[in-house]
């Protein structure tokens, strides 16, 4: 073997067959062509779920990993509070701009701050995680729904409750992107 | 830095032009009085010691508080030499104007309009300075520090390309002096785009037509136009990351790799090798993703619609790949300033070998139904034809350019991330037409499979980010128990990273070609400038030129192979 990582170019164009009495060529061609399509197409047969390419949403949905980005959630603690202590860290970081915050003092001494207002329009929001990297509360996660539909722009912005009670939440692997994503979270469901 | 060639050659003829040098982080940059730039710029091309055949990159920079008030800076490569040099021509005023450098590099006609368009500078004795990624109705220029990066400018008006529709050829001429028929007959323009299945993307291509052939073409992009370099200035560096993502939208990841880079290049910081050989392995995924992303529609513009479905199938398994190592399936925002977000998950070895599996066969398969067929080899030989200097005119860089037979490519010219040390091939085609392209980008997805096979048996073990606690976001548990990592978590979420004052230009190779990031620093935690070097834009520059002659069925196969995606183009 020559030297590995040496400078190395080839010229690819060398073995190219020229193009001589075409009508002889086009039959070869049209059954190598058959040949690839139907072996494509037995190698497909019976079409079980096994030999499918094609996933049959939504009916079927592909799997997807403990990383996911999707829509956020808002973690709660014990007694059905949001975690969140208001510190602007996500909405900060956030480069679409897309978290607002209004902070509030919290009745319990121990915890100085709270959202009052915690909204997410998520028109702007690009998925990309940061706010969940932000966060030195783990209060903001985020979930594997991907779908999403608004009948308007006012219902696009997702404000605290709904970021906090998300029904698909009982439902069980639903936890996307969040620290230690292999690990049990330390979401509690106040529902159990 | 006094005895390389680009400075001997200007020390030598242009004693009193040069203002000032500069080697930050070995990036060679030289500044010189406009007065004489395109003289300045013909001997360095010509000169053989310095031999710049390529201009890789030109753009402004505007800088309101200093007693210039913009910069033109030249990106500037040898293809021989092999080395680079930055060219800064200071303005005093804010209409300033400098010389146009088109009949040195025609390249330079597209990136002297985008520098009007942006920041108002003006070029003399250029042919056609209009606006090029910004509309006509537009008010001001976007870059410059005092244009507010909200404001909007409706547009309601659209505008011919092409505005003479008679069509002159020299067979007429003849026939006029014999005085035998009309010298001159109207022809057609035909409109393609910006909503057209051929162009996939948003791209107006206007066409004059006599019969069926086209005898003049004009571009305009802009329809994608974001600004992301007005949109990296209101960010930090940490928050520029997902916005690389929609640059090349089909192999995003390259593109994080390729700016985080530049700020890794601008701090001078080294990633663990870990980072490195990850970041090599998802990039030549991406690669290979981005090549089958050209060659299935390119395909399916020629009429073979089958290879379409044998391109894709590997395709959705590489993001699921992508999806399974930073849960984002096509913007990944996976590369952080200074390694990766997290480690890849435990599986990742096999994940990749099965995906590696699947490729070659569909691959073979494609070749199988086109390499010698001779519908597509009639459809692609000898159309679209760009030679070896026209394209090194242009300034081509990558899998067009090396078709056209100029072997070069960023990852043996100026290995970066370990690439000098194992054994791969770069393909270099011929005559550099459509059928070479398909060639050479099916040749570089079998290379950049034997690329991650043997980056994947050498894979280190160790973290996948620095430990500089200034430039990397701390572990969680650090900053859930720590006050000390709670701090440093908190000084870089609001504070960002600070990197020095000072320039850089870093440069990868990208799917397309060479994707490269100037990013200018003034030690803020924003960036002051960042450009873009995006690989599609030179290309689609010479688009028109090159179908000139064609018929309109082949225009549509050339624009398939040349790969240009809309994202990366306007910005």
């Amino acid at each position: 073997m020559e030297n590995p990582g040496k400078e190395k170019y080839r010229s690819i164009c060398k073995d190219v067959v020229e193009l001589t009495a075409p009508n002889q060529r086009f039959v070869m061609a049209f059954l190598v062509g058959l040949r690839v399509t139907i072996g494509h197409f037995l190698k497909r047969f019976p079409a079980t779920k096994k030999n499918r390419v094609c996933i049959q949403y939504p009916e079927e949905k592909r799997n997807y990993s403990e990383r996911f980005r999707g829509v956020h959630i808002l973690t709660k603690r014990e007694n059905g509070d949001p975690k969140c202590v208001a510190c602007y860290m996500c909405a900060t970081i956030c480069p679409a701009e897309c978290i607002y915050i209004e902070a509030g003092e919290h009745p319990d001494p121990d915890i100085e701050k709270y959202p009052t207002v915690f909204n997410i329009d998520m028109l702007r929001c690009v998925l990309c995680g940061f706010c969940v990297d932000a966060c030195p509360e783990e209060a903001i996660i985020m979930s594997k729904e991907l779908e999403l539909h608004y009948e308007g722009r006012a219902e696009s912005i997702f404000d605290k409750d709904r970021l906090m009670n998300r029904r698909s939440l009982t439902e069980s692997p639903t936890l996307g992107y969040r620290p230690y994503f292999n690990q049990k979270p330390v979401f509690h469901n106040p529902e159990k | 830095m006094e005895n390389k060639a680009p400075v001997q050659v200007l020390k030598e003829k242009f004693p009193d032009a040069i203002l000032g040098m500069d080697d930050f982080r070995g990036d060679l940059s030289i500044r010189v009085k406009g007065d004489n730039l395109l003289s300045i710029c013909k001997s360095l091309r010509e000169d053989e010691r310095t031999d710049m055949d390529l201009l890789l990159d030109l753009c402004g920079v505007h800088y309101p508080q200093k007693d210039h008030q913009f910069e033109v800076v030249y990106h500037l490569y040898s293809l021989t030499k092999k080395h680079h040099l930055r060219l800064k021509v200071p303005l005093k005023e804010s209409d300033g104007s400098v010389e146009s450098v088109i009949p040195v590099w025609k390249t330079a006609n597209w990136f002297e309009r985008e520098a009007y368009d942006l920041f108002g500078i003006k070029f003399k004795n250029h042919p056609n300075l209009r606006r090029l990624l910004c509309h006509e109705n537009f008010k001001g220029h976007a870059l410059r520090k005092d244009y507010p990066p909200d404001l909007r400018h409706p547009c309601h008006e659209v505008v011919d390309l092409i505005t003479d529709n008679t069509i002159e050829n020299p067979e007429d001429r003849e026939f006029f002096e014999t005085g035998e028929k009309p010298p001159r007959r109207e022809g057609y323009i035909v409109n393609i785009g910006p909503s057209h299945p051929a162009t996939h993307g948003t791209l107006r291509i206007q066409v004059l037509m006599d019969g069926e052939t086209i005898v003049r073409a004009e571009q305009e992009i802009g329809y994608l136009h974001r600004c992301f370099e007005k949109m990296a200035e209101t960010h930090d560096y940490y928050g520029v990351m997902p916005y690389t993502d929609r640059l090349n939208y089909c192999s995003s990841f390259m593109n994080n790799v390729g700016y985080a880079m530049a700020v890794e290049k601008l701090m001078g910081i080294e990633i663990p090798p870990r980072a490195r050989y990850i970041r090599v392995i998802l990039s030549e995924f991406s690669r290979i993703m981005d090549h089958l992303t050209c060659i299935g529609p390119n395909l399916v513009d020629l009429g073979a619609l089958t290879n379409y479905w044998y391109t894709f199938q590997p395709r959705e398994e590489i993001y699921g790949l992508l999806e399974s190592c930073c849960g984002g399936r096509l913007t990944v925002a996976y590369a952080r300033i200074g390694g990766l977000t997290f480690d890849v998950p435990e599986d990742f070895e096999a994940q990749c070998r099965a995906v590696l599996k699947m490729i070659p066969p569909l691959i073979t398969d494609v070749d199988k139904l086109n390499k010698v067929n001779p519908i597509f080899q009639k459809r692609t030989r000898e159309v679209g034809v760009m030679s070896a200097e026209d394209a090194i005119q242009w300034g081509w860089t990558g899998p067009c350019l090396r078709a056209a037979g100029v072997p070069y490519d960023v990852r043996k010219a100026h290995p970066y991330y370990d690439y000098d040390k194992y054994d791969f091939d770069i393909p270099v085609g011929t005559i550099g037409d459509t059928y070479d392209r398909y060639l050479v980008r099916m040749e570089e997805i079998r290379q950049s499979i034997r690329i991650i096979d043997q980056y994947l048996e050498h894979l280190p073990g160790g973290p996948v980010q620095t430990d500089d606690l200034k430039v990397n976001l701390p572990p969680k548990d650090a900053v859930y128990n720590k006050m000390e990592e709670m701090i440093y978590h908190f000084k870089l979420v609001m504070h960002g990273i600070l990197p020095p004052e000072g320039e850089v230009y870093s440069f990868t190779e990208g799917a397309n070609g060479e994707l490269g990031y100037y990013i200018v620093s003034d030690g803020t935690k924003n960036p002051y400038r960042i450009k873009v070097r995006p690989p599609c834009f030179p290309v689609f520059q010479a688009f028109g030129p090159m179908i000139e002659g064609l018929m309109i069925a082949d225009a549509v196969a050339t624009l398939g192979s040349i790969n240009i995606i809309a994202g990366e183009l306007d910005r």
